[in-house]
C-alpha cells in the first residue's frame, strides 16, 4: 500500500478528514522551505504538497506565481527539489509528500529518470496542471514504474462524458479544482460542493481533495465535511509573503506566523465531523 | 529519401493520413512528437468542444460562405503580389515579388484569422473574446471585429509592450476594447499569453479566447494556418499570373509563425518551392537575447503545446528578445518545429540591426513602409537575393506595416520625435 493510501485508510479510520498544506520549494530560500516543510506534520499536516517553481504558472492566481519568482530567484530546481524531499525523509517515513507543478521541468529532467529520482527522494505522488490525461502517455509508464501516484484534476466544467475516463486512469486521490479559476482567488459555495461531489463518488472510490479558493478553518471544516481532504494553498503563502523582510527575505516571524495558521487549519479540519 | 516519405511513419503522424505534408495534425492534434493538448483541466473540455466546433464550421459551405463575404468587403482581400522592381534591381539577383499583407484593414495578416475565428466564436454563443497581444497588431485585429459584432472585448498585452507599441494601445481603445497590462515576467507577449489563459480558464463560460498564432493547444495551431492559408493560397494564383509557374523561393519572418504557416502550407507538397523562415536573432544567435526559439531552443511544453522553447538546462522558460515586439515569443508554433525537423523548411535568423537596415532599405526602395516582423523576412531577402539568378522567382511576405514602429525605430536611429 503507498503511503497515500496508507494515510487516507488511517483517517478513515479516525473518522476525520486531511488537511493537505502547500508550500512553494525555495520560497523565500532554501533553508527556511526546508524548515517550514519539516515542521508541516507536527503544526498538523496530514499530507503535504510541494510546489514545483516555474516560470510560466498559467493556472496560479497573483499569490503562488510571486512565491514561484522567490522560489526561481533563490536558486530552486528540479534538483533542490527532490534535494529538500530527501532531508524530509531522514526524519519522517509517513507523511506523503506531493509534487504539485508543470510539465516543462519534468520534461526538461527526463520522463523516467524524474520518476525514478523522485521516488529515490521520497516523493509519493504528481499533480501535473498542465498534464490533462490525454497526454499523460510519456509520464504513466515510468511513473507507475516507480511507484508514484499521478493525481488526476477534475474540474467543475469536467463532464460527465469526461469523468469516468479522467478517474479511472487517477491514483492516490482525485484533485477537485472546486472553481473555474486560478489558484487563490474565488472560494466555492458550499451548495456547489455540494453538489459537485455525488457526481466524483459514484465515478471514482478513490478519496478526494477539495483544492482552489480554500483560506479560512472554516472553508476548510467545510471542505472535509464534502470530501476526504482540503488543501490550502495561497492562504498559507500570503502569510509567509507578509512576513518577509522588504527585500524579500525571512524574518523570524515567518515560520511561527504560517504555523499558527496551520494549526488553526488543522484543528477546524479535525473538529469538522 | 524525401521529406514526404521520412514524415509518414518515423515522425509519428499517423499512417493513415494521406502521404502529404499537409495532412497534419492528426487526431491528438500531434505534428510527429509536437503540439497537443497541454491545458489544464478546466479548459479541456472548452478545447474539445472548439475543436468539434471548427470541425462542423469547416465543413459547412454557409460558414465558408460567410468567412469569404467578410475577407473581401471588410478585410479587402485579395492582397496585391506586387513586383518590386527598384527592391531587385537594388539588390541585383532574385526576382522580387511581395505579398502585401499589409494593406489588410489593421495593417497586417493578423485580420485573416481573427475574421475567422469571430465567426466561429459567434455560431458557438460566446459573447465575450479574450486574446493575448505582442506588437499590438493580434490585438487591434480583434478589438476591430469585437467593434463590428458588438463584442466584449479584453487584450492582454505585456507592460514592456504597451510602452513600446503606443499607438496601437491607443487604436485597441478607440475600438472599445479593454487593455489590460501584464506586469509579470518581463512584461512581453509570454506573459501577456499567460494572462489571458487565466482569464479563460476563470470566465470558461461564456468567454471565447482567440488565439492570434499559430500555437497554443490543438486545434487552435491547425485553424489559424488554416484561417491564413488564404495568403499562400492567393500568391499560387497570382504567381501563375504573373509569370506562369509557382514561385522558387518563399520567405517569412517568425514569432509564432502565423503569417509564415499561412504562406508555406498551400506549398509544403510543392519540393521545387524553397521555404524559408526568418526567426528574429535579437543581438545575436549566440547573444543570449534572441527569440528564435527553433535555432537557439530544445523541444518542450509551455502554453498547451509542445514545441521548441528557449528555455534553460531545468526548463524554465527564458526571456526572448527582439526589437520586434511581435517576434519576442520564446517559442514557435508546433508545425514549424515538425518542418523544421523533417527538413521541409529551412529555418535561419536575422538580428535587430539586420532588420533596422532592412526596413530603411524596403521604405527607400519600394515605397512601403515594412513592419518591423516583416523587416526580418527582408533583411533574409537581402542576404540570399544577391545570390540567387535573375530567373529566380522569390517572394517575400509583407506581414504588416511599420506605421506603429516608427517610434522604436527613430529610437534606434537616434532621433527624437
Amino acid at each position: 500500500m503507498s503511503r497515500i493510501a496508507r494515510r487516507f485508510a488511517a483517517l478513515k479510520a479516525q473518522g476525520r478528514g486531511a488537511l493537505i498544506p502547500y508550500l512553494q520549494a525555495c520560497d523565500p530560500d532554501y533553508d527556511t522551505s526546508l524548515a517550514l516543510l519539516r515542521a508541516m506534520p507536527g503544526a498538523g499536516a496530514d499530507l503535504i504538497e510541494i510546489g514545483v517553481p516555474f516560470s510560466d504558472p498559467s493556472a496560479d492566481g497573483p499569490t503562488i506565481q510571486l512565491a514561484a519568482r522567490r522560489g526561481l530567484k533563490a536558486g530552486a530546481s528540479m534538483v533542490r527539489v527532490l534535494e529538500m524531499v530527501a532531508r524530509f525523509r531522514e526524519d519522517d517515513a509517513d507523511t506523503p509528500i506531493i509534487l504539485m507543478g508543470y510539465l516543462n521541468p519534468i520534461e526538461a529532467y527526463g520522463h523516467a529518470r524524474f520518476c525514478a529520482d523522485a521516488a529515490r527522494a521520497g516523493v509519493d505522488g504528481l499533480i501535473i496542471v498542465d498534464m490533462p490525461p490525454e497526454e499523460a502517455d510519456l509520464l504513466d509508464g515510468p511513473a507507475v514504474e516507480a511507484g508514484l501516484d499521478i493525481i488526476r484534476l477534475v474540474a467543475p466544467t469536467t463532464d460527465d462524458a469526461r469523468l469516468p475516463m479522467v478517474c479511472g486512469s487517477a491514483s492516490g486521490f482525485i484533485y477537485y479544482v472546486s472553481i473555474t479559476g486560478v489558484t487563490g482567488t474565488r472560494t466555492a459555495s458550499s451548495d456547489e460542493l455540494a453538489a459537485a461531489l455525488p457526481r466524483l463518488r459514484a465515478a471514482t472510490d478513490l478519496p478526494v481533495a477539495i483544492g482552489f479558493g480554500i483560506r479560512s478553518p472554516e472553508q476548510a471544516a467545510a471542505a472535509v465535511r464534502a470530501a476526504d481532504a482540503a488543501v490550502v494553498a495561497s492562504a498559507l503563502i500570503a502569510t509567509l509573503e507578509d512576513s518577509l523582510d522588504e527585500e524579500g527575505r525571512a524574518t523570524p516571524d515567518t515560520l511561527p506566523r504560517v504555523l499558527a495558521q496551520l494549526s488553526d487549519l488543522a484543528k477546524a479540519v479535525r473538529s469538522a465531523r | 529519401m524525401s521529406a514526404a516519405d521520412s514524415s509518414g511513419t518515423e515522425r509519428g503522424v499517423a499512417e493513415t493520413l494521406p502521404n502529404s505534408l499537409r495532412a497534419g495534425p492528426d487526431p491528438r492534434g500531434r505534428f510527429g512528437i509536437f503540439g497537443g493538448r497541454f491545458v489544464a483541466e478546466t479548459l479541456m473540455p472548452l478545447v474539445l468542444e472548439l475543436d468539434a466546433a471548427y470541425a462542423a464550421a469547416k465543413a459547412d459551405p454557409a460558414f465558408r460562405k460567410e468567412l469569404d463575404y467578410y475577407l473581401k468587403d471588410y478585410v479587402g482581400r485579395p492582397s496585391p503580389l506586387w513586383f518590386a522592381r527598384r527592391l531587385t534591381e537594388e539588390l541585383g539577383g532574385a526576382r522580387i515579388y511581395m505579398k502585401r499583407e499589409e494593406l489588410n484593414h489593421t495593417g497586417s495578416h493578423k485580420l485573416n484569422n481573427v475574421m475567422g475565428q469571430i465567426l466561429l466564436a459567434r455560431r458557438m454563443g460566446r459573447s465575450r473574446i479574450v486574446a493575448e497581444t505582442g506588437a499590438g497588431q493580434h490585438g487591434v485585429a480583434t478589438a476591430t471585429v469585437c467593434a463590428l459584432f458588438g463584442l466584449k472585448c479584453t487584450i492582454y498585452m505585456g507592460a514592456t509592450d504597451v510602452e513600446r507599441q503606443k499607438p496601437n494601445v491607443f487604436r485597441m481603445r478607440l475600438l472599445g476594447a479593454e487593455v489590460v497590462a501584464v506586469t509579470s515576467g518581463a512584461g512581453t507577449l509570454k506573459d501577456a499569453m499567460n494572462e489571458a489563459m487565466r482569464d479563460w480558464v476563470t470566465n470558461v463560460r461564456d468567454t471565447y479566447f482567440l488565439v492570434g498564432t499559430v500555437a497554443g493547444p490543438h486545434p487552435y495551431p491547425q485553424m489559424v494556418r488554416d484561417f491564413q492559408s488564404v495568403i499562400g493560397d492567393e500568391t499560387r494564383v497570382q504567381m501563375q499570373e504573373a509569370e506562369g509557374r509557382l514561385p522558387d523561393v518563399i520567405v517569412a519572418a517568425i514569432g509564432g509563425g502565423s503569417n509564415a504557416m499561412g504562406i508555406f502550407h498551400p506549398f509544403l507538397d510543392d519540393p521545387s518551392v524553397r521555404l524559408v523562415g526568418v526567426e528574429a536573432a535579437g543581438r545575436g544567435l549566440d547573444s543570449g537575447e534572441t527569440a528564435a526559439s527553433i535555432l537557439r531552443g530544445r523541444p518542450g511544453v509551455l502554453h498547451g503545446n509542445r514545441t521548441y522553447l528557449l528555455q534553460d538546462e531545468d526548463g524554465q522558460i527564458d526571456e526572448a528578445h527582439s526589437i520586434s515586439a511581435g517576434l519576442d515569443y520564446p517559442g514557435i508554433g508546433p508545425e514549424h518545429s515538425w518542418l523544421a525537423d523533417i527538413g521541409r523548411v529551412e529555418y535561419v535568423g536575422a538580428t535587430d540591426d539586420q532588420a533596422l537596415a532592412a526596413f530603411q532599405l524596403c521604405t527607400r526602395t519600394e515605397g512601403i513602409i515594412p513592419a518591423l516582423e516583416a523587416a526580418h523576412a527582408l533583411a533574409h531577402v537581402a542576404v540570399i537575393a544577391p545570390t540567387l539568378s535573375p530567373e529566380t522567382l522569390l517572394v517575400v511576405n509583407i506581414s504588416g506595416r511599420g506605421d506603429k514602429d516608427i517610434f522604436t525605430v527613430a529610437a534606434h536611429l537616434g532621433v527624437t520625435l
